[in-house]
């Protein structure tokens, strides 16, 4: 079994999401920037969508024929860069 | 390895005290001032995690934005390591995929964020942000400044070239030394500056703005004002091609980074991927500092930097191969070749065209993208112009956004240079100032002569296309 070469070009660094994890999706007729949010966990990492979102919205629309102007970017969330859990949180007086 | 002698930079000046830092317990040697990751690739170490997958992950962006740089230090997962800086006695660690959470952690006692007042609440410390604090300043108003590298400059810090324009202010002065006569201008001022210092997320309070922060990654902080400036800057692009993560294939700002401000010898060999002005110049201080360039590749028909720095780089005899592209990176956890291969009119790599380089390096310049995460987060409308560099904001000429009070300047409104971003920074910081109530008719003058110098600055060839990007995101 030869390896497919879109196996080894990451377009999601966080999520180790390749160029044929994107495309095969496509390929089922899945092409909303969402729904492929959702199941490949693309955006999702702690860059949040810095590198790959861009390089999503590309391959949906050369995959669909689609100009990029037309593909909405999903939603930015706070926070917008890592925070340690123990920045946000604290221990409450009464709890112990 | 570090950079022992250098045409333009002196870094025996720059160096802060000599520390150790353990890495997985074996002891490096690091200097105070630098960060973590970037010490470690001056001991060679180009691996710092590996992926869920178990691909090897290196530096990738050198500013805390890819997260590419993840590591355990102090038994903390998940640090960006590029912009956190190495402590004596520091313990650092590769990550392997998603590391569990420390287990016997306590969290601290609850206490409420500290919180800080001002009437314009500045995110980022480049030219833009810098020169917007500067401007509101000057008028009275009272200036928070909130940057999240160690140091303030934004890219400035690491461009030793002569900057030039025309009638330009600082033409003929290189980047790094505007970026320090720009600090001494905020010091001189009531500024309040929070260096180390993200903002995490931008809020409407009532009439006012809240922007929620974190110093040192530690510290929950609290900024209210009346207007925001959001000047964030950019991010590196990043295109497909086989390996493309593998550690050694970095942004060209992250080579930047490594050799310019903190003198540390990005490889030995490089191959740079686009021959816009970010790699030319790149290959220029690559040469500077004792690098060797093998090739400049380019997609595109035509070299897209300027003449004068593509003509130095050939003489110095890097060749600049227009129509190529690169196929794949090779090497066993770190970049040793790249294959790339002529391109057809249709961008179809031609077979039999291929070439390899044995390099340790390939940088990407292939262009980059404004940084406007914040502005989509707080609901300023957003719109794709490719010739600003993909996503942007809508603003106008006072360069608000479509929400009120919130303005934008420099990269983060559309790529452009340095000397741009200064006026839109300016124009930001009048108009904010102007918006709160501090400034008068004064104001209103300079933000009109910060508006003859821009359209002065982008009445050349690169211009022209900036201004057709203009016209796609202006309010009016």
């Amino acid at each position: 079994m030869s390896e497919d070469p879109r196996e080894k070009i990451i377009i999601c660094r966080c999520n180790d999401v390749t160029l044929k994890d994107i495309e095969d999706i496509i390929d089922q007729g899945i092409t909303d920037i969402e729904e492929i949010k959702r199941l490949t966990r693309v955006g999702m990492g702690p860059c949040q969508g810095r590198t790959c979102i861009p390089l999503v919205a590309g391959i949906i629309a050369r995959k669909t024929g689609k100009k990029i102007e037309e593909i909405k970017i999903p939603i930015t969330r706070i926070p917008v860069r890592p925070v340690p859990l123990g920045v946000l949180v604290g221990e409450d007086e009464d709890e112990e | 390895m570090r950079i022992k002698e250098h045409p333009v930079i002196d870094f025996s000046k720059k160096k802060g005290r000599k520390v150790t830092i353990y890495f997985e317990g074996k002891p490096i040697e690091a200097y105070e001032g630098e960060p973590i990751a970037e010490a470690l690739h001056a001991a060679g170490i180009r691996v710092l995690n590996y992926t869920p997958r178990g691909r090897p992950r290196g530096l990738f962006c050198a500013i805390g934005k890819c997260s590419s740089c993840l590591m355990k230090v102090n038994g903390v997962p998940n640090v960006r390591t590029c912009i956190t800086l190495v402590e004596d006695g520091m313990r650092v660690e590769r990550q392997r995929g998603l590391e569990p959470l420390p287990q016997d952690y306590h969290p601290p006692k609850w206490k409420d964020a500290t919180k800080t007042e001002g009437d314009v609440i500045i995110i980022g410390g480049g030219p833009a942000g810098m020169m917007a604090a500067i401007s509101a300043a000057d008028h009275g108003a009272e200036v928070i400044l909130i940057d999240e590298q160690p140091m303030l400059g934004g890219q400035l810090v690491k461009q030793t070239h002569k900057f030039f324009g025309k009638r330009q202010q600082f033409a003929g002065v290189r980047g790094t030394k505007i970026a320090e006569i720009l600090k001494e201008e905020i010091e001189k001022r009531r500024i309040k500056v929070f260096s180390r210092t993200s903002a995490v997320g931008l809020f409407q309070d009532g009439d006012k703005k809240m922007v929620s922060a974190v110093r040192n990654n530690k510290e929950l902080l609290e900024f209210y004002g009346k207007a925001v400036v959001v000047a964030t800057g950019a991010l590196e692009k990043m295109i497909p091609f086989e390996n493309n993560d593998l550690p050694g294939v970095y942004g060209a700002g992250a080579i930047q980074t490594l050799m310019n401000t903190y003198g540390i010898m990005p490889g030995k060999r490089v191959l740079i991927v686009g021959a816009g002005n970010v790699g030319v110049i790149l290959a220029y201080q690559l040469i500077q500092a004792g690098v060797k360039v093998v090739a400049i590749i380019e997609a595109m028909p035509k070299i897209g930097g300027y003449f004068v720095h593509a003509a130095k780089v050939r003489r110095l005899g890097v060749p600049i191969l227009t129509r190529h592209t690169i196929l794949r990176a090779e090497g066993r956890d770190k970049v040793e070749r790249a294959i790339v291969a002529k391109i057809d009119e249709n961008w179809k790599p031609i077979p039999g065209t291929e070439k390899v380089y044995n390099v340790d390096i390939v940088a990407l310049a292939v262009g980059l993208r404004p940084s406007i995460e914040l502005l989509h987060q707080v609901g300023a409308q957003t719109t794709y112009v490719r010739e600003l560099g993909g996503y942007v904001v809508r603003h106008d000429d006072m360069m608000q956004t479509t929400v009120k009070d919130i303005f934008v300047a420099g990269d983060s409104s559309g790529i452009e240079e340095a000397t741009t971003a200064m006026l839109e920074g300016k124009i930001a910081g009048l108009a904010a100032a102007l918006r709160v109530g501090k400034a008068d008719l004064r104001a209103v003058n300079e933000v009109k002569k910060a508006h003859e110098e821009l359209m002065e600055f982008r009445s050349g060839p690169f211009g022209a296309r900036i201004l057709e990007g203009l016209e796609k995101v202006m309010i009016k």
